[in-house]
């Protein structure tokens, strides 16, 4: 198993977040990774957009499935990486780096006290 | 309830596969270097596949031609001795039992791969159509099964099997001795790609697995896991059991009448499709691509729509996935008969979105001729 980046916050989606400032940029962790296989597509909001917790702001498409991304919190969209449109196999490469997929100004402090810690999430996808 | 196993299986823990559950099986979707490498590597030069969960059956007996004769669409039971042919089983109804290849070793001796999750059902059917007239003996617990695909692997095993299957043209086989292990090698795939697989006893399989691998390595080959076996084969169009080919389609709705013998035939299905053929059919299997900018992938179980009607579902896309030599998105759907034809637009349901894509015919890939 993998350990997981732990100046990071998670969720039990398998996403990622790391603060920068009032904003959190937004990806999807190693295992996630592993378990989707090759990353062919990235469809991601637009910048401004609002998001809310829990319902799907994305969708990601590997060689051999399809699944939804859901916002970890409620927010505003305030950037969005562009890149990944033509290299959406960077998220395979560098899911912690060059693999992000969007930046979030929170609406509701609470939700992100409630992301979880590396520890925690390390433990989560023990239990999986 | 614990999933089987094949002979190969510590090989691939050790290649770093990841191991996925594949209709009761523990079988390799892909290894380290991904579904998009293993792919391009059978493209460009050699693949090694395990494929050991299909089935292996011998049929025997002095009127084994008359009980083949009855079982297939395809001239099997008149084909030479060595020749290997695709055929298809079929239901009384025209239906397709399953899709396979049948080896004529002898007058009075077949050996037929069959899908793995067919295996079972393919035996019963065997032992019910066959009415004694042949024994069938199931071989498929003690035999292992490599793929070897690419166009650098024909020349790779021939030179492991020091020049023996040199002579072997496509879709003929023989017994060899690949790197010292006995096999029937046919030259034979499902990739689109020339090359061979390898049948050969269980116990032989890991050092079989192994001199290929060390003999693939240096020409830029790797082992290959499931995620790539299915791009690979939808790329060069050839149906999947379970996806395009199914009890309720027949061959000519699947476009393999190609595989479909009528002329002075009595298999089972026979007065169906000869109806069939004679009235045409209503709907059709046809490949379709999605163009790069609609940034979309059409999958296994989305609706083919037309807006205009009510309702507006008018097929099912049976087997998609992004076209990793040709770009964009590929697939293959059930539609009426009028909206298979090479340049129809066709509009699919993807997830909520409405996707343009458009009738191809033929190949998706074809393979480069050296």
């Amino acid at each position: 198993m993998s350990s997981f980046p732990s100046d990071l916050r998670y969720t039990p989606d398998h996403e990622w977040l790391k603060a920068a400032g009032s904003k959190w940029r937004v990806g999807i962790t190693q295992f996630a990774v592993d378990a989707l296989g090759d990353i062919t597509l990235v469809d991601l909001p637009k910048e401004g957009d609002l998001v809310t917790k829990g319902q799907r702001f994305g969708t990601i498409e590997s060689v051999k499935s399809v699944s939804d991304l859901y916002a970890p919190v409620s927010g505003r969209v305030t950037a969005v990486n562009a890149v990944l449109k033509d290299s959406p196999e960077l998220v395979n490469s560098e899911p912690y780096g060059t693999g992000w997929m969007i930046e979030l100004e929170p609406t509701e402090k609470t939700e992100v006290d409630e992301l979880l810690s590396a520890v925690d999430y390390t433990k989560h996808v023990a239990a999986q | 309830m614990e999933r089987r196993k094949t002979p190969l299986w510590d090989l691939h823990r050790a290649h770093g596969a990841r191991l996925i559950d594949f209709g009761g099986w523990d079988m390799p979707v892909q290894y380290t270097a991904g579904t998009i490498k293993e792919h391009k590597a059978v493209r460009e030069a050699v693949g090694l596949f395990d494929v050991s969960h299909m089935g292996e059956v011998y049929l025997r007996g002095p009127r084994v031609r008359e009980a083949v004769e009855r079982l297939t669409t395809n001239a099997v039971a008149s084909a030479p001795v060595g020749k290997a042919v695709y055929t298809l089983l079929c239901l009384p109804s025209g239906g397709v039992v399953d899709d396979c290849i049948f080896y004529k070793r002898a007058d009075d001796e077949f050996f037929v791969i069959v899908n793995a999750s067919n295996t079972a059902k393919d035996l019963e059917w065997f032992r019910e159509q066959t009415h004694s007239l042949c024994d069938v003996v199931d071989v498929s617990d003690e035999t292992a099964l490599i793929a070897v695909q690419g166009p650098k692997a024909v020349a790779m095993v021939d030179k492991l099997a020091r020049g023996a299957l040199s002579g072997l043209t496509s879709f003929t086989f023989a017994d060899a001795e690949v790197a010292g292990v006995a096999c029937v090698a046919a030259r034979t795939g499902y990739t689109g790609e020339d090359g061979f697989e390898l049948a050969c006893a269980n116990a032989d399989a890991p050092r079989l697995w192994t001199a290929l691998l060390d003999a693939a390595t240096p020409l830029g080959g790797l082992p290959v896991g499931l995620a790539a076996r299915d791009t690979l084969r939808l790329e060069s169009r050839l149906p999947l059991y379970g996806n395009d080919l199914d009890e309720d389609h027949t061959p000519l709705e699947a476009g393999l009448g190609w595989a479909v013998k009528l002329d002075n035939r009595d298999f089972i299905g026979a007065s169906v499709l000869r109806d069939q053929k004679a009235s045409g059919v209503s709907r059709q299997l046809a490949g379709f691509r999605i163009a790069d900018e609609a940034r979309a992938i059409a999958r296994h179980g989305y609706a083919v729509v037309d807006r205009a009607l009510t309702p507006p579902v008018i097929g099912t896309v049976t087997s998609g996935g992004p076209g990793i030599m040709v770009g964009g998105a590929i697939g293959l759907a059930y539609v009426p008969v009028a909206k298979a034809t090479p340049g129809t637009q066709l509009t699919i349901d993807c997830r909520g979105k409405d996707v343009p894509a458009t009738v191809i015919s033929g190949k998706f890939y074809k393979r480069k001729t050296s």
